[in-house]
């Protein structure tokens, strides 16, 4: 039998005491992930503490200083897998440095999902989240009203809620078809694998037979074939003497035999002789597929270069206009020297003006601010030691994202993403264009 | 059934894991200065050697292997181990735990268990090599400790790995940048559960040793766990040898790393065995996870893998 299944990964995000933890064990234990020796340990630590019945947190809770503080602190990923597909969950938690934990569990998830208690409805962390999930690109939502059987399994409350996410999620961008409220009970399981009969109004799918059936897209649409090129592999071989290939993965787009391409910043136009792996050539790959281009011509490439559509290259510059979710205790001041990790090339560069900050609770920005800090999402100019191409964040999320990087001792800083991927991040344009006359070098 | 161009997308679950593991190898090659795949004979590090040669391919696997070994070995793990290093051609150091007992850096422990006692040869040898990225096959899905390891995960100049000094991981753009002295462990197979492992052993054909399936051995049965009998202590007055039909799950030390009872002569009964299990595979034979609650978590703040 072909075991053809696919992969989804999705995020989950809510505020504490949404029941969150709960939600995941009880994804985990309704699948079968839950083995018998992990269900054991969490009886026996329930136990230990005095609890009546076993604490199913304790499942996803890793590190003894979250088991002692009964806290969560950092993303922790999960596994499951039903007949029909794997899922890899990034598991955020909702309070210290929710901006942080959020952006990385976002970064690669196709989906996410977003838990309100049912009693609180939609809280200020709900529009946090949503407004940071939405700038990082994640193309579908689910909002999970969970503990609806301590509101009477009441549809008016449900209703209620699911409409003013809705509205909220629409001036973030999402279209009705992106965004799917299911009324849950983590706890109890109403809805979460298992239809509930408590919820006769309710005739959506359980939040576990969405999962499995939401088309997974290759992010975004009909995006322009992108190639960072990571290593070139020259065997120098008796078996291969010429041989000089191009590693990489596909970061966007489709690339097949005999298509033309550029190489950038360079500029050079060539062809694609074959698409190489070790099972043999390729006549297409597609985003996310790790293979070695051979091209017609012998160029001088290396690891940092980009090769991409003939058709539709992206801009190559040394000046950007960016969005940073800043995630470091050293706050962000103007003038701050940094590296860029782009794609496979890492840049110096520099933070010429702090223009923006971002406001995620009313959609809002405040002009200028002095520094951005810890958690804070922020718009800002950046100059490049050298030009990058630089496609814009909704068109390509591995293209038009970059780390800053702090050169003295290698941290982490921010999540950079190229352009103002929400339109509320926009309403600053003005002063941007602004600014931009003020720092751009002349010709 | 329409068969649509199936190459474009990736569409299928294996060749997604396939091709972040190829990534992050060749991430590695090009911004390490002096890798090291950590590699015992076991089938998550014969995974890592698989994937390493597919990601070079037709070039050879750019880095060299290294085994900490406990000396409690399995004769079929070292010689299918010293098949592997030959078939590709690579270059294979061994840091012996043995020879620091003989020479008194560390002491025997009581229970006779030597998986702990890997970390110190293993630090010296990262430090004697200058090894900056270490490779290992350690998979979220193991253990509650590992669900929060980065795949690149920064150590300091004792090795340790500090939780709340972890750097955020953002798309597949993994930061390596460490200062002088400190390393960078990197795991390619985070994301692979023990399923998809043997799933992916399956579609390419990969060869074992023969101890991952079912074979007849003497055991004798301690905290619950199938013991083989061997020069690491056992069995022990009172525990009785018996004859059984077993299987390993995880290969590691002798002392500490038990068989299952398993009829599992081929890849695709141990993978109907593995869907149907209802222990994890650490839980199910590793008698060093089960010290205390955190065992893990204390093992690698001191350097473990």
């Amino acid at each position: 039998m072909g075991e053809h299944t696919d992969l989804l990964r999705l995020a989950t995000a809510g505020s504490v005491d949404d029941g969150k933890s709960t939600l995941v064990g009880r994804l985990l234990y309704d699948t079968k992930s839950v083995l018998a020796d992990q269900l054991d340990a969490v009886h026996r630590a329930s136990t230990d503490r005095g609890l009546a019945t076993p604490d199913l947190s304790l499942l996803v809770d890793g590190l003894r200083s979250e088991r002692e503080q009964g806290i969560t602190i950092d993303v922790a990923y999960r596994y499951f897998a039903t007949p029909h597909r794997s899922f890899v969950l990034a598991d955020t938690p909702g309070h210290v440095q929710y901006t942080r934990n959020t952006v990385t569990g976002a970064s690669t998830a196709q989906l996410a999902v977003l838990l309100v208690d049912a009693r609180k409805g939609v809280v200020e962390q709900t529009r946090r989240h949503a407004a940071v999930l939405a700038l990082l690109g994640v193309p579908k939502l689910v909002l999970a009203v969970n503990k609806i059987d301590l509101v009477g399994y009441e549809e008016s409350t449900f209703a209620l809620i699911a409409k003013e996410f809705s509205a909220h999620a629409s001036a973030l961008g999402y279209t009705e078809s992106d965004v799917v409220a299911i009324p849950v009970s983590a706890l109890v399981g109403d809805n979460v694998v298992t239809e509930s009969a408590n919820t006769p109004w309710y005739t959506g799918p359980t939040l576990l037979h969405h999962l499995e059936t939401v088309p997974v897209e290759p992010d975004p649409h009909h995006a322009a074939f992108r190639f960072p090129v990571q290593y070139v592999i020259r065997p120098r071989t008796a078996e291969h003497p010429d041989y000089r290939g191009y590693a990489g993965q596909v970061a966007a787009g489709t690339i097949a035999e005999g298509d033309d391409v550029i190489v950038l910043p360079a500029g050079q136009r060539t062809r694609v002789r074959r698409i190489d792996t070790m099972d043999g050539p390729l006549s297409e790959a597609g985003s996310g597929r790790s293979v070695t281009l051979l091209l017609d011509d012998d160029l001088d490439i290396g690891r940092g270069d980009v090769i991409v559509a003939a058709g539709d290259p992206p801009t190559v510059t040394d000046e950007l206009d960016a969005t940073l979710c800043w995630l470091s205790d050293k706050p962000l001041r103007p003038n701050a020297r940094v590296l860029l990790k782009h794609g496979t090339r890492t840049v110096q560069g520099m933070v010429t003006s702090l223009n923006a900050r971002f406001d995620e609770q009313k959609l809002s920005v405040v002009d200028d601010p002095e520094s951005l800090r810890l958690n804070e999402i922020g718009r800002v100019w950046l100059r490049t030691s050298e030009p990058v191409p630089a496609d814009d964040y909704t068109t390509s999320r591995r293209t038009g994202s970059f780390l800053v990087i702090d050169p003295a001792d290698g941290a982490t800083l921010a999540a950079g993403l190229i352009g103002a991927p929400l339109p509320a991040l926009d309403q600053s344009s003005t002063t941007v264009d602004a600014e931009r006359d003020l720092v751009s070098p002349g010709p | 059934m329409v068969e649509t161009a199936a190459v474009s997308a990736v569409a299928d679950n294996l060749d997604a894991l396939e091709s972040e593991a190829v990534h992050i190898f060749r991430e590695v090659a090009g911004e390490f200065d002096r890798p090291v795949i950590l590699f015992s004979g076991g089938k998550d590090s014969t995974l890592l050697v698989h994937l390493a040669v597919k990601a070079f391919w037709p070039a050879p696997v750019p880095f060299p292997l290294l085994h900490v070994d406990t000396g409690h070995n399995f004769d079929e793990v070292i010689e299918f181990r010293d098949r592997v290093v030959a078939r590709y051609g690579l270059r294979l150091g061994v840091a012996k735990v043995q020879d620091y007992i003989d020479d008194g850096r560390l002491a025997e422990r009581p229970d006779g268990t030597r998986n702990p006692l890997q970390t110190v040869p293993l630090l010296d040898a990262i430090n004697d090599h200058r090894f900056d990225a270490v490779f290992g096959g350690g998979r979220r899905d193991e253990e509650r400790a590992r669900a929060k390891e980065r795949i690149f995960s920064l150590r300091n100049s004792f090795g340790q790995w500090e939780p709340r000094r972890q750097r955020p991981e953002l798309w597949n753009l993994y930061n390596g940048r460490h200062r002088a002295g400190e390393h960078v462990r990197v795991f390619p197979l985070s994301n692979w559960t023990e399923l998809d492992v043997w799933r992916y052993i399956q579609r390419e054909n990969i060869e074992l040793p023969p101890i991952y399936f079912a074979h007849q051995r003497a055991v004798f049965e301690r905290d619950g766990m199938l013991l083989t009998t061997g020069p690491w202590g056992g069995p022990r007055q009172g525990e009785t040898v018996r004859e059984l039909t077993v299987r390993y799950r995880t290969v590691g030390d002798g002392s500490c790393t038990g068989a299952v009872e398993s009829d599992a002569t081929t890849v695709d009964d141990v993978i109907a065995e593995v869907a149907a299990s209802r222990l994890t595979e650490r839980g199910a034979t590793r008698a060093d996870d089960r010290l205390s609650e955190a065992a893990m978590e204390d093992r690698k703040r001191e350097g473990y893998f």
